[in-house]
């Protein structure tokens, strides 16, 4: 794992996200309304919409293809629905963001 | 320490208003419950498909004993609760079992009415409440051939049908000359006895019950005038009476019921009581979907929330017996007052009758086809005014114009590998076994679970058919006041008063003075607040982005795979070669996979990547193209015809006339999208007659048409007015743009919004008061002032165009920026 930079923190709005190209794909970047943050693979489990581009309410996302509702802390798509996308460690140093992101 | 909650009666009420209150507040009480029944709350309603066999006890189940610890819950199964003592505070069961409590909820249901005849009390006497009656009807169904339903209302007809599915000789005794007279007029009741006739069932009509002769088990029922006919098996079903022995007996005020306030507090205020023992407003009721809107407010006052209140039910009733279609709802008897609205096709054995007083539906009996109960009845409820639809009323509406569902009209015809859903491909058969397996009661409940219903909407009345077949009663419709998402108790109407009375100015304002339960709302409430507030204070309210969906926050329409469409907007369809010279340049500089004709007459570019938006954006302005805001609920297109222009028989210049329309009024933002067209002569080659706002000229002047639309559900405009020039329609075009803004509720569109207000309510604003028209008028330019921006030159450079911007990882990591750890 490695600590990648992930651009200023202002550059994120609340109740929003940025997306961070990676070699496995991209990465969701997640500032909620109490500037809580996390870093989820950008793809819904359902059938892979980008959750970035979702609307950010508490620390869930609504995926903007189909309204799945995804736990920002967990990864899982609120019940009754199911199914998981992968969630990764995010910092923030002197108002800089890092996401641990696996190597390769 | 916590505060001690007792609940006596584990059944549906009951156990309703629990759940309520741990969704609410998990942690606040110790809870204890009683319940007479050695079993956990099971789904009492499914006992006939129980005693049917087309369920087991396990199926039934809604909350099994396994469900109680989880929860924390004590559980005393198997224990009758016999005296109260409010003094102390406490509870004693009939084993001596004490528990005190702070606060008390009775939900100890109905007693089974038994006429008082010599020999009830033989062996093969059963009433019909409970799994044990079951279980005796079907001990007797093994060894014995004689059934006798006393009885012929739901209840009873449902016993006679599982009892003849049974294998069993049934007789259905009925007092009066009518099957269930309570829900069906004469008529209607007369084709369901033939129905259940055909089906093998006997009926004996107007035959009063005199005994019930045995030995020791019973041998015959004995009429009035002495004939007798042979039983191994009565079925007593002739009614219930609120079971207020308990409440009774520790003095808390009853009369028929246990008599309640609008927060279900009885008398003495420590006790609350809940379901079919409750009494309120002078009604008892016996079916659940009242009780279970009774349960939730229960449990936001014992929660100590205490703003909602309980203010009574309308019940609808459907009959649970496989292939016949029947609903009730509402007066079916009227006074001097009410008209009836009859339908009758003897042949098909389909017979409907509306009772109508003061333009208002107050009641409706339906046989044979009852796919539009639903929506009639909704219509009751919210007291809808049918003076302008009242002729096609009765011809069923759901499948006219509905796409998606292959025009079928009626689930009990249908196998259980009938696609319901086309959206998501749900299947009857999937839908039925969800409802049973997952114990689901509302359409919000299967739609969750199944997906049917949850996209495009077409099949929900399909779906509510699929629930009421399955769970008889009405499930289907939501509560008699809808609160506008599950985040709040408030409706859309109640919200944009505040707004507007309170003055409030912010999304959070919003939230704090209606006591959101959420800190943060969700995806249904937050754009719904954003556009009312964008709405009342123009100029005023700064837009939240982060509150609208994707599409009107990147400005373009997300696709299936992430990318977007681009659609510049075509004024009244009419384009230029420098305007289609630069689109083609736009779609080879970004490398546009597909350039598409839109049925609005524009051209749309597909699968522009995010990051690529604002350079297409900027590319397209510099040719003076703008956003057509294909994405937003705003104004779409204008569609026009080449009118008199050109056409050999146009008459008025409708393509001119609907670009000064698109000039006035795009960039608008609305509760749904919102299209015009404008036609320039009765052939109508625009559609104007499908449109939200349609203008059809004529040789002299312009008819105007509003409400239509295409799409799932197809509806044709009802006619406004007739004017004679173009300011004018210009004018009443703003005017009534801007009474849907400032009237209807967030994602409703004009069509559905005009037949809930009535085209009566529109004209007396728009055509009769010219004052009123005027200020709408001007409301409405007043507002376009500060939103005819194009968002696209907004977003094409500077800060916000980097927002469509990722940050390349690859590319940090690469120039050797990732932070220390990295193993590269
Ligand atoms: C592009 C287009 C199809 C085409 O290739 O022709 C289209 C595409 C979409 N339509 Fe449409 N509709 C298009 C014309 C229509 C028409 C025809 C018309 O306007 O004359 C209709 C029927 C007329 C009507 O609206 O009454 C139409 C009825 C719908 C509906 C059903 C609306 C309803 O009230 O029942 C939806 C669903 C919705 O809005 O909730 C919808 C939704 C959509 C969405 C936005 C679905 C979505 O949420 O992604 C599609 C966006 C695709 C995209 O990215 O561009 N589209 N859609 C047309 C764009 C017209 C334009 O220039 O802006
Ligand atoms: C066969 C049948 C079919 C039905 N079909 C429909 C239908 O299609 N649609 C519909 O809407 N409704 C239907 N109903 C009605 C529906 O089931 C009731 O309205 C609902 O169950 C009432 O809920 P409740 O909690 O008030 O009472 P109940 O569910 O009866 O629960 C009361 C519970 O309290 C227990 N109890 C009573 N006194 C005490 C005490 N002193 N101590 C401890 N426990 C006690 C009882 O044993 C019982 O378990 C049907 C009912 C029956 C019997
Ligand atoms: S463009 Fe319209 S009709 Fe075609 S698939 Fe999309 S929503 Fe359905
Ligand atoms: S892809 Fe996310 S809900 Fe369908």
């Amino acid at each position: 794992m490695s600590w990648c930079p992930a651009g200023g923190l202002s550059q994120i709005p609340a109740r929003g996200a940025r997306v961070l190209k990676t070699g496995n794909g991209n990465v969701a970047v997640f500032r909620t309304f109490d500037d809580k943050l996390f870093a989820l693979a950008d793809r819904c489990p359902h059938r892979q919409g980008p959750l970035s581009q979702g609307i950010v309410h508490g620390t869930k996302v609504t995926c903007p293809l189909h309204d799945w509702v995804i736990d920002l802390s967990t990864g899982s798509a609120v019940a009754p629905d199911s199914g998981c996308t992968s969630t990764y460690p995010v910092k923030v140093e002197d108002g800089l963001v890092y996401v641990d992101l696996p190597n390769g | 320490m916590k505060s001690k909650l007792v609940l006596v009666g584990n059944g549906m009420a009951g156990m309703r208003a629990v759940e309520e209150l741990l969704k609410l507040e998990p942690e606040m009480y110790d809870i204890t419950v009683f319940g007479a029944e050695l079993y956990g709350n099971y789904n009492r309603i499914l006992l006939s498909p129980l005693l049917a066999a087309e369920n087991t006890l396990d199926d039934i189940m809604l909350n099994p004993t396994s469900w109680y610890d989880d929860n924390g819950i004590t559980l005393h199964a198997g224990k009758t609760v016999t005296t109260i003592d409010r003094a102390k505070r406490s509870v004693t069961a009939d084993d001596g079992t004490n528990v005190p409590y702070d606060r008390l909820i009775l939900a100890t249901g109905s007693h089974p009415f038994m006429i008082p005849v010599p020999g009830i009390e033989l062996d093969g006497v059963v009433s019909y409440r409970d799994v044990d009656d079951v279980n005796k009807m079907l001990a007797s169904a093994k060894d014995h051939t004689n059934a006798v339903v006393i009885g012929g209302g739901l209840l009873g007809l449902e016993a006679a049908y599982g009892l003849q599915k049974q294998g069993m000789n049934v007789t259905v005794v009925h007092l009066l000359d009518s099957l269930m007279e309570r829900q069906l007029d004469k008529a209607a009741a007369a084709l369901l006895k033939a129905s259940l006739e055909k089906r093998g069932l006997r009926f004996e009509m107007e035959a009063e019950t005199k005994a019930i002769l045995g030995a020791s088990r019973v041998e015959s029922v004995q009429f009035g005038d002495g004939w007798e006919i042979p039983a191994d098996l009565v079925v007593m079903a002739v009614g219930i009476r609120p079971n207020i022995d308990l409440a009774k007996s520790a003095g808390v005020y009853c009369e028929r019921g246990i008599v309640v306030n609008d927060s279900l507090q009885t008398y003495d205020p420590r006790i609350y009581a809940v379901g079919e023992c409750v009494q309120h407003r002078g009604d008892c009721y016996g079916l659940v979907a009242p009780l279970f809107e009774q349960a939730k407010i229960l449990a936001n006052h014992v929660a100590e929330y205490g703003y909602s209140r309980y203010e009574g039910s309308m019940v609808s009733t459907k009959l649970k017996v496989t292939g016949i279609d029947v609903f009730s709802a509402g007066d079916i008897v009227g006074d001097g007052k009410t008209e009836e609205v009859l339908f009758q096709d003897p042949a098909k054995a389909i017979y409907k009758k509306l009772l109508i007083k003061d333009q208002k539906i107050t009641g409706a009996v339906l046989y044979g086809d009852t796919a539009d109960g639903a929506r009639i009845f909704q219509m009751i409820r919210d007291g809808i005014d049918v003076s302008e639809t009242r002729d096609d009323l009765l011809f069923t509406h759901h499948s006219v114009g509905d796409s998606g569902t292959a025009g079928v009209s009626s689930t009990t015809s249908m196998t259980a590998n009938t696609e319901i859903c086309g959206c998501n491909g749900v299947c009857k058969g999937t839908i039925v076994e969800t409802i049973v397996s997952k114990q689901l009661f509302t359409l919000d409940d299967v739609r969750q679970h199944t997906k049917a219903s949850s996209s495009c909407g077409s099949c929900t009345g399909l779906v509510e058919q699929l629930l009421a077949d399955t769970l008889g009663g009405d499930y289907s419709v939501s509560a008699a006041k809808k609160s506008a998402c599950p985040c709040t108790e408030f409706t859309h109407d109640e919200i944009r008063r505040a707004i507007r009375e309170q003055e409030l100015k912010s999304i959070p304002d919003v939230m704090a003075f209606l006591d959101w339960t959420t800190s943060d709302g969700c995806h249904k409430c937050r754009p719904a607040l954003n556009f009312y507030l964008l709405c009342a204070w123009p100029g005023e309210y700064r837009d939240d982005a982060q509150s609208r969906f994707i599409n009107e926050r990147a400005h373009a329409n997300i696709q299936k795979d992430g990318t977007y469409s681009v659609v510049p907007r075509i004024w009244g369809g009419v384009t230029s070669p420098a305007e289609l010279k630069a689109i083609a340049e736009v779609a080879q500089k970004y490398d546009v996979p597909t350039v598409k004709f839109t049925g609005g007459q524009r051209l749309d570019l597909l699968g522009v990547k995010k990051e690529d938006l604002p350079g297409v954006w900027g590319d397209l302005n510099s040719a003076g193209l703008v956003s057509g805001h294909a994405y937003g609920k705003a104004l779409r297109t204008v569609k026009t015809c080449v009118g008199s222009e050109w056409c050999r028989f146009g008459t008025q210049d409708s393509t001119g006339l609907g670009i000064k329309l698109e000039r006035m009024a795009w960039g608008s933002w609305h509760p749904h999208k919102v299209k015009l067209a404008v036609s320039g002569c009765p052939r109508n080659c625009a559609e104007a007659t499908i449109k939200d706002f349609g203008v059809v000229c004529v040789d002299s002047g312009y008819e105007l048409h509003v409400g239509g639309n295409g799409g799932i559900k197809i509806r044709a405009t009802d006619f406004l007015c007739k004017l004679e020039t173009e300011e004018e329609v210009l004018e009443y075009c703003g005017a009534f743009l801007q009474l849907y803004r400032e009237e209807a509720h967030y994602l409703e569109r004009t069509a559905p919004w005009i037949e809930r207000v009535g085209l009566a309510t529109i004209k007396t604003v728009i055509v009769d008061d010219a004052e009123r028209r005027a200020q709408l008028h001007a409301r409405f330019l007043r507002s376009q002032s500060f939103s005819q921006h194009d968002p696209w030159a907004e977003h094409a450079t500077g800060e916000k165009a980097m927002t469509f911007m990722p940050i390349d990882a690859l590319r940090q990591e690469r120039a050797g920026e990732c932070a220390e750890g990295s193993t590269q």
